[in-house]
């Protein structure tokens, strides 16, 4: 098992304060929390926090995890010394967690072999004999086009369980779900009865999946709004014309105003993801230069510039 | 309480748009005493349907809603309203960053 520096992940000295201590974990706890962040580790260093707050905020067990001594460092093999603890009276009830930051059953290996793991039994488990099954939550990553057509992905889960020796041991979990036509980014799929059974006569928990859109080539997503950046040619913008348009249920044509400068919005109603309303497709006009890689070319060029009485910084006055 | 028991049925739903939540469902599903919830309805955080609470119908999205702002008073020690700033700011900051990303920026 892997040492854990529990000063390094708090960001305090070793010898701070307890106020120190809790100015810290408040500080970091605000920022790593998984409702506020958005990094993709803030899950785990949120839990990471809690455990180091779990054992520096209480002085009898820092006084035994200092005991290791301060040569250890984050991530090192380890094992603890024999003995390592005598003198400290936190074996058994006496360091049962109060399961107030996360998940009780969260606490690292390492965690559980300084401190024990009868915090567990003591975590926010209702201690009623019929109970329903807590409910999983997990991410599931589609593309924008089982979103508009709907489609059934298989998933799998890993899922974390403790076997009858009291060892946590991961299980995979293979399912079938259909994603319903006209999901949204950010939704939520319930599953009923998915979750983790249910203690006594309790119902089994739900699973909830919450959807994320893989990123599209060509489409942006806004709600069930859709954004499309389409090159179109000077010719096209500026004398206006009629051009195809991929769009997630085929090919449409689009006309293009004459006189259209880039950045222009062009909407095609109802071409966005399927609803009530349905989403529109908005589409952004670019601009594509021909290249002037040819004399042919080049001599077009020539004849605008002579010909046509521009200056496209006018409005900068110069 | 046998409530948490009670919620609908389907085995397949978009929690947002297809799920309507009684204040019992949802006490139910946040293993919460409804002073609970009742209290994130005072304060904004969730907006029922409904006017009197046996009458509330909350949108599937509140379940989330309900666990997060739980979470925030639980973990960070926030009271109610500053909770309730926190989601406004935070469901802010999530449209202005799908807007920043529909505009093509990152």
């Amino acid at each position: 098992m892997q040492f854990k520096d529990y000063y390094q992940i708090m960001g305090v000295a070793r010898d701070a304060t307890q106020d120190e201590i809790k100015r810290a974990y408040r500080k970091l706890a605000r920022k790593y929390h998984p409702d506020v962040s958005k990094a993709p580790d803030a899950e785990i260093r949120f839990k990471e926090l809690g455990e180091a707050n779990e054992v520096l905020k209480d002085p009898e067990k820092r006084a035994a995890y200092d005991q290791l001594g301060a040569n250890w460092k984050g991530g090192q093999e380890f094992r603890p010394p024999p003995d390592w603890d005598a003198g400290f009276e936190h074996r058994g009830s006496g360091f049962t967690g109060d399961g107030a930051s996360g998940g009780a059953a969260d606490y690292s290996a390492f965690f559980e072999s300084l401190f024990g793991r009868d915090f567990r039994a003591s975590g926010a488990r209702r201690a009623s004999a019929h109970a329903r099954g807590e409910d999983h939550h997990a991410k599931v990553l589609i593309d924008l086009e089982d979103a508009y057509r709907g489609a059934t992905r298989t998933i799998t889960l890993r899922v974390p369980a403790v076997d009858a020796q009291g060892h946590v041991v991961t299980s995979e979990r293979v399912l079938n779900v259909s994603i319903p036509k006209g999901i949204r980014e950010g939704q939520h799929i319930r599953l009923s009865g998915q979750g983790n059974p249910g203690i006594g006569e309790g119902k089994a928990g739900d699973l909830y999946l919450q959807v994320e859109f893989r990123a599209h080539p060509l489409y942006r997503v806004d709600g069930r709004d859709l954004y499309l950046d389409l090159p179109v040619a000077p010719w096209e913008a500026a004398l206006g014309a009629s051009v195809k348009v991929p769009t997630l249920g085929g090919i449409v044509e689009l006309k293009i105003p004459e006189g259209s400068v880039p950045g222009r919005k062009l909407r095609l109603k109802g071409r966005g993801l399927p609803g009530d309303p349905p989403g529109d497709c908005y589409v952004i006009l670019t601009i594509a230069l021909p290249p002037a890689d040819t004399e042919a070319a080049k001599e077009i060029y020539r004849k605008m510039a002579q010909q046509l009485n521009f200056n496209p910084r006018a409005k900068l006055g110069v | 309480m046998s409530s948490e028991n009670n919620l609908p049925q389907d085995p397949i739903c978009i929690l947002e748009e297809q799920t309507q939540l009684t204040l019992v469902d949802l006490c139910g599903a946040c293993a919460v005493h409804a002073e609970r919830i009742i209290e994130l309805v005072d304060v904004g955080v969730l907006e029922p349907a409904g006017r009197e609470p046996a009458h509330w119908r909350f949108g599937g999205g509140s379940l989330h809603r309900a666990h997060a702002a739980l979470r925030l008073q639980r973990d960070l020690e926030i009271n109610l309203a500053g909770v309730a700033l926190a989601l406004e700011l935070l469901d802010e900051i999530e449209s202005l960053r799908m807007r920043l990303r529909a505009m093509g920026g990152e």
